[in-house]
This record gives structure tokens, sequence and C-alpha cells, in this order.
């Protein structure tokens, strides 16, 4: 009896095996798909040219996706990003005077800052991280337009755009800085008791208490390191149009959290990965670029968007549905 | 079992040679919003002894180990570990001190795998921060292996049955140096055969002159592996016994305050009418071609192992679950493809994992009772409250559901008092077909009598009851009939009072052999 148990899990095992891999990576077949449908319908899509307006695309999503990821597996969300892309980038281009440096570190102090009181506020008074984020969003865009108003305020320093262009082959240094924080972000979830312990916090909290994990630290750890992020994105947008507005990454949050969702993150926390949502950012800037070339209108790109993200958790949830009874 | 005796003349000796207990907890208090869980407990635990804990539902039980493991902090009183003072701030405190505690609800994050659940909060790390990934799962396999349990550490644990998970948290726990190792209500989701295994890491604990203190609502685990039992009441220790001194009675009655009258199931004949035939019901991976009938006013056993597939059959029926065949109610084929439909019909399910199916946790006890019954509750559309609160209090009272008030969140109560409301929300439905799954896990005795009293009357009322149940003595004191199922297939049918134990292991062991010779037996 037990060989034939024993037979039966590593035949369930590997079988499921091959499932994960298809699920990890779904959405990357569902790039591929965007990107060869594309290509056949518009010659232009896979020039240099395109493909590296493509990949500039993915950046400033990307940036606030893959820093919202760990937030999301923690169990939580975080709204502010948009805002904090807003508020970086004015400061990325307003503190010019004081040294390029300067105002590079101050962007990226004021995002991390803002990350910490996110998770400080969720952790430590205990208010769902929705609420306090919501709040933090509206709070930092109106501070942000009171201080600067509704101007554009152009680059002083031409150093900062001059770095954003610099590229190797077609491939910008943006889009280079990107893939690398992605990465580290991948590696520290996978491989680092960081990472295990933000997705045992997500899965089962409670789990987490008692198993002696200082579950406040992970968490705000990922806020602030969401912070971070933003700012990163706030300073990169500054730099590649050599200018910053308060209303500079509004709607952001949105966009990245779809990206979130659609790389297969479980909204509710405790399972998903960077690889996903570095896949769900391409797909959908192909999806973007890709409906542009071929004309449709402005209007309905919002509308596919959000017709392809449905399609896309119908589908995961009918897969995972099927995995989980397999595993019962 | 031949050395139990041996076990336990040495044990005695090492209690009473050691003067000096080894956790001495005095007068600990612990109130919440509401309710005094825990009202000046003292109890003493010695090195190398099964120190049983008993206790009606919400007696404070579970409260009163939280404490020992860190989870909570007492409000007054005071812990002596070895000799020294032993305030836990966190799980984590008392781990280092050698205190763990195996939860009456599941602690293991689902979507990790079983090496980095056991060595939860201590991953090793190397020089650059990474997870030692290699040592982490030697390690898991060696604190498996000293368990004797053949668990992959790579797997998900999510995907482990629940009686494998639990085996994680065995693990989990004994991977360290441990003095003290409790146990919240283990076998409240284990086989007997699962059982057996768990008692048999119990005894190498003890062996180990680990301290262990174990809760049950069964007496006969308690009288099986205990050398003392404690009785908690209302918060208070009422006595300390010594179990080769003590009988169940006794206990009994120190935990509910009275005596228990316990009479056999009287033995009922059937010729009412039928209420559901099922023939041919097969569903790929839980159960195939499962056949049987159930009459008005039956009471049917559906007696087997924890994955026979007995739940994903209740499934089924109730349209949870997709499966082919054919449905007869009360001789007219139906279909039933959602929870809807079943209840159109007259059914009602009393799931297995009440957290999963059962309550809505934020809600008071009221709340989901009414739930459950708006129809029956309102008039006009809208909901009669003084029906609906007589009607909770009905239920209430008679399971004994300890409750700071109607309203209280389900979520704050303890274990069995929410599966007492799950219990009341569906008992007071009145369906044609009541389906219990494991209808009463981790319920105290006093209130299981009453419930076995609630579901005779029903049946008695007319209701057709479909018992799925892996407690020997509740099928077999319940049931007009029994069918065994075993990996899927139905593999015996027995008439109640006509059948003992062995009959039904038999039944549900052996079945492999009998499934070639003969398909089902019919009587
Ligand atoms: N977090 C909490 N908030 C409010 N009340 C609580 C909380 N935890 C426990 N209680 C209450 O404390 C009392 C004791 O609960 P406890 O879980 O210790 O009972 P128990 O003896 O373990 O019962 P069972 O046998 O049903 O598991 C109950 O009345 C319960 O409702
Ligand atoms: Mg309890």
């Amino acid at each position: 009896m037990s060989l034939a148990t024993h037979r039966l899990q590593s035949s369930a095992t590997s079988f499921d095996g091959l499932k994960t891999i298809i699920r990890g990576n779904s959405v990357w077949l569902l790039a591929i798909a965007f990107a060869i449908f594309f290509s056949l319908q518009s010659a232009f899509f896979l020039t240099p040219f395109n493909i590296s307006n493509v990949l500039t695309q993915c950046v400033f999503v990307g940036l606030l996706a893959i820093g919202m990821t760990p937030v999301v597996i923690s169990g939580n969300i975080d709204l502010s990003v948009g805002a904090v892309v807003g508020l970086t980038a004015c400061i990325v281009v307003a503190l010019q005077p004081y040294g390029l440096g300067v105002a590079v570190l101050a962007a990226l102090a004021a995002g991390l800052l803002v990350g910490l009181v996110n998770g400080l506020i969720v952790e430590k008074m205990g208010i769902s991280s929705f609420i306090v984020t919501l709040a933090m969003m509206s709070g930092i865009r109106g501070l942000t337009f009171l201080a600067i108003g509704d101007i554009s305020l152009s680059s002083t320093d031409d150093r900062l755009n001059t770095f954003a262009m610099l590229a190797i082959g077609p491939i910008s240094i943006v889009v280079v800085l990107f893939a690398a924080l992605a990465a580290i972000v991948g590696v520290v979830l996978r491989f680092t008791s960081h990472g295990r312990n933000t997705y045992a916090i997500g899965g089962n909290r409670s789990a987490a208490v008692d198993a002696g994990i200082a579950v406040s630290r992970h968490v705000i750890a990922n806020f602030a390191l969401c912070g971070l992020m933003a700012a990163t994105c706030g300073i990169a947008m500054a730099a590649n149009l050599g200018a910053a507005a308060p209303s500079f990454g509004r709607d952001y949050e949105l966009l990245a959290i779809t990206a979130v969702v659609l790389g297969g993150t479980r909204l509710q926390g405790g399972k998903g990965g960077v690889a996903g949502t570095l896949g769900a950012v391409l797909a959908l800037a192909i999806l973007r670029n890709g409906l542009n070339l071929l004309r449709v209108s402005p209007f309905y790109i919002p509308v596919v968007v959000g017709l392809v993200l449905i399609m896309a958790l119908v589908l995961d949830r009918r897969v995972n549905r099927q995995a989980m009874r397999h595993g019962e | 079992m031949l050395d139990r005796r041996v076990d336990e003349d040495r044990s005695r000796e090492c209690i009473a040679a050691a003067a000096e207990p080894l956790m001495r907890i005095r007068c600990i208090a612990k109130a919440f919003p509401g309710v005094r869980a825990l009202g000046g407990v003292n109890l003493d635990i010695f090195a190398g002894e099964v120190h049983a804990l008993c206790g009606e539902n919400g007696a404070g039980k579970s409260t009163l180990m939280k404490i020992l493991a860190g989870g909570i902090r007492p409000d007054e009183g005071e812990i002596l570990h070895s000799g020294a003072a032993y305030e836990p701030k966190n799980p984590r405190d008392a781990r280092n001190s050698g205190v763990v505690l195996i939860h009456q609800e599941m602690s293991l994050a689902p979507d990790l795998s079983v090496a980095e659940n056991i060595f939860l909060g201590s991953l090793p790390c190397k020089w650059n921060g990474m997870i030692d990934r290699r040592r982490l799962n030697d390690d898991a396999a060696r604190a498996l292996k000293a368990c004797g349990y053949d668990i992959d550490p790579a797997a998900r644990a999510g995907d482990l049955p629940i009686a494998r998970q639990q085996m994680v948290e065995i693990a989990r726990a004994t991977a360290f140096p441990c003095s003290v190792v409790i146990f919240d209500e283990p076998t409240a989701t284990l086989t007997e055969a699962e059982a057996e295994s768990l008692f048999r890491t119990i005894e190498r604990l003890r062996k180990n002159n680990v301290a262990i203190i174990y809760i049950s609502h069964k007496m006969k685990e308690i009288f099986r592996l205990s050398d003392r039992i404690s009785v908690l009441r209302d918060g208070e220790t009422q006595a300390t016994l010594r179990t080769a001194d003590a009988d169940e009675a006794q206990v009994m009655s120190l935990m509910i305050g009275r005596t228990l009258d316990r009479r056999p199931a009287s033995q009922r004949k059937f010729a009412g009418n039928q209420v559901l035939a099922v023939s041919g019901l097969s569903s790929p991976d839980a159960f195939e071609d499962v056949s049987f009938t159930i009459t008005e006013g039956e009471i049917l056993g559906l007696y087997g192992l924890v994955g026979a597939g007995r739940s994903e059959l209740a499934e089924a029926i109730f349209g949870l679950r997709q499966a082919n065949g054919a449905l007869l109610w009360q001789g007219r084929p139906v279909t039933v493809r959602r929870p809807r439909d079943a209840v159109a019909l007259g059914i009602g399910l009393v799931p297995q994992d009440r957290k999963k199916q059962g309550l809505v946790l934020g809600a008071g006890g009221r709340e989901n009772v009414i739930l459950a019954n708006l129809a029956k509750l309102s008039a006009w559309g809208l909901l009669r409250r003084a029906k609906a609160a007589a009607l909770y209090s009905e239920f209430a009272e008679r399971l004994r559901l300890r409750s700071a008030s109607p309203t209280t969140a389900v979520v704050t109560l303890s274990g069995g008092n929410q599966q007492k409301v799950v219990l009341a929300k569906w008992l007071a439905t009145d369906p044609r077909l009541l389906i219990l799954d494991e209808p009463t896990r981790g319920i105290d005795v006093g209130a299981k009598d009453e419930v076995y009293k609630i579901i005779r009357e029903l049946a008695g009322s007319g209701m057709a009851v479909l018992l799925i149940s892996s407690e020997m003595p509740e099928v077999l004191g319940l049931s007009d009939r029994i069918v065994t199922m075993h990996h899927g297939r139905l593999t015996g049918e027995f008439r109640g009072g006509e059948v003992g134990e062995e009959d039904l292991i038999r039944a549900v062991m052996s079945a492999d052999h009998d499934r070639r010779s003969k398909p089902a037996v019919a009587v």
C-alpha cells in the first residue's frame, strides 16, 4: 500500500511540475502570442526602433509593479505609488539647483519615507493597507499640487536627460537598470529569508507569527521597497522627459496592480512572483503598442486591456481549480 | 502497548522522585472583551508525563495553551519553568525555552515547501544572505525521519492532506530541542490509523523525558495516553487526577457538573418513502460507481477513512462537485448542478471544514443561524426579529453554546463553539435530507450527546440523515444502516445494531480484496 501511494505521489508531482511550469509562465506565453499576432499584422512591429520603444514603455509601469509585487504577496496593497511618482519627479527636478546628487537622493528618500509611513501605519495601527494608502495617495497628490501648482517644471540639469538617453545597442540604459532591479527583487523574494517570510506572512499570517517571524518588520520593509521603486520610477520619468509635473504617474497605481494580478500574484497574498509580473508588464506593453500601430482608437485600448485581464483571470481560475482538485 | 504498564510505573517514579515540577502554573487569569476565559488556573506539569487537559467547549483550554506558547499574555498569575519565571513575549521566546504548541487549527503557510515550513522563522542562510536550500532540505529530511514520517521536504505544504500537514507541524515542533509539547485536539481530523502513528510519536517524546500536554474531547484517547488528567471548567482548574485512579464518568461529571445518561441507539425498522436514490455516481479522482438509497426518517451512516471520498460524495450530491450518474429524488430523476438546486430540493449539508464553507466568521452566531433560515424567519420579505432570536436561543441553549452574546463575532469563539454554530444553523433549516460531514468534530462530550439527541429527533420527525463520520462509536451508535467506503468505492452495507467495530474496520481495510470478489455487498 505504501508503494502504491508512493507511486501515486510521484506521478502527481511530475504532473504538477508540468502544470506549474505552464501556470507560472502562462503570461509569458500570452506576451509571445501578442508579439506574434502584431508582427503579422504590422511590418513595423519588429523594427529595432519599435522594440526599444516597447521596452521603454515597460519600464515605468514595470518599476511600480515590481515594487508592488512583494507588498501584494505579503497580503497588502499600495495605492500611493502613482502619487509618489508625481512627488519624486517634481523633487528631482525642483531640487536640481542644489546639485543633481542631492536632488536624486532627496527623491529616493521621499519615496522611502512614504513607504515606511505606509507600512508603519498599517502594521502598528492595524488599519487596512487599502485605506491607508488610498489616503496617502490623495494626500501626496494634493500636497504636490499645492507646492508646485498646476504647471510643469523643466529640467535645468542636462545630465539626467543625457543619462537616460544612453543606450546599449537599441536597448536604453533605463531598460537595463529596470531589468537589474527586477532581478534583484526576484532573487530576494525567491532565495532570501525575507522573501520566504513574505510568502509565509501572506499565506498564513498567524502561522508566521507563531513561527516567531518579525511579521511587522517584513511588511514594513516591503512597503519601503515599494516606495523606493516608485521614487526610482519618478526619477526615471523626469529624466526621460527632461521635465516633471505634479500630475505624473496618475492612474499608474492601477496599471501596476493590473500587471501584478495578471502576472499571477494572488491579491489575498501568499502566492506570486516577479517573473509573472514582468511577463504581464511586457504583455500589456506589447498590447498597447500593437493596438497603437493598428491605429485602434486610444479609447478602445483600456477596454481591451480590461477584457484581457478578466479573460486571463478566468482562465487562471479554471487551471488553478483543477490543480486544487488534483492536489486534494 | 505491552510495555505500557512498565512505562506508567516508570513515569510514576519520575513524578515521585522529581519533587519539583517542570512547569508550575499559578493563578493564571485572562479576560477578553465580554468573556472571562481564564480565572485562576493552577497546574503542575512534570517532565516525562502525558498530562491530559479536559473541559467543555469554551472552558479555556486553548487560551491557557496559547499563554504557555507565547501567543497571548495572561492578565494575572505567574508561570515557573524549571524553577525560573517564564514570561514568553511571543512564540519564538516560548520555543527558545523549549515550549511548543501544535495548534487546534492548521498553521502552515500553504505556498511554502514542507522544509520551509519546518524551519519557518529560522531559515538557514549562506554568507550572502541566500537561503541554503540544500542544508534546509537535508535538515528537514532529518527532522521528518526522526519522527518516522515519509514526506518529501520539497513538496508544497498546501498540497498535503491534513494528516500529513499535521505531521509536518509535529516535525517542526520537535526539530528543535523541546521540553514541553502541547497538542490541542490533534486527532480531530485524523483517522484511527493516523492517530495511532501520532500516539507512537507521543510515546517517543515521553520516553525522551518531554512533558506532553494533551487536549482532547475523546475520552478513550485520554485514558489510553495520559498519566494524569486535569479538568478545566469555566476557566478554573477543577481537579487533577491520576489516570489510573480515575474513570470516565468521574472526569465527565467534573467537566460539565452533571452526569450523562447514555443510552444505546434504539433499533428502528424502516419502510418509509425513499427520499434519495443515487445510482452509478462517479467523479474523477474522488469516487466511482457509488449507489445507495436513503428513506424518510432513516439515519444512514457512511463510514470510511479520511480520504476515502466520503466528503467528495457529499459535495457531489449537494452540487459542489461535478459527477456523472443518476440521482432520484423521491422517485423523480433530478440534476443538481449547484448548491442552490440542492437547497431547493430540500437537501442540507453541514460541511467538513467549518472555516472554509460553513460560517461567516465576522458575523455573530445569531446572524449565521439567521442567514441559512431567512425564508423561514421572514414574512413579506422582512425578517421577524423576535422569531429569529427565539430560534437562535433555543439551539444555543440546547447545544450549550458559550458565546458572550448572540452578536459576538464567531471568529472569537472556541473551536468547538464554532462547530456548534454551524450545526445550529443547518439543524434549524429542517431539510428533507440532511448531510452531516463529521458533525461533532471538536465538540465536547456533553454537547455531543445533545447533538445525537437532536439528530435522532429530527430523524424521528421524518428527516433523512446521511451521517459521514470517521468516529466509529458515533456511526455505530446513531445509524440505522451503515455503508462503508474505501478508495472511492462503497465496500459494504450493514444494519445498525447488528454490526460491530471489527466488521467496519474489515470493510474499510480489506476492501481491495473484497472489491475483486463482489463489487458491492447488498443486504
Ligand atoms: N481572541 C478572543 N477574543 C474574544 N474571546 C475569545 C478569544 N479567544 C478565546 N475567547 C473566548 O474565551 C473562551 C475560552 O476559549 P478557548 O478557545 O480557550 O476554549 P477551549 O477550552 O479551547 O474550547 P474548545 O474545546 O471548543 O476548543 C471562549 O468563551 C472564547 O469565546
Ligand atoms: Mg480549543
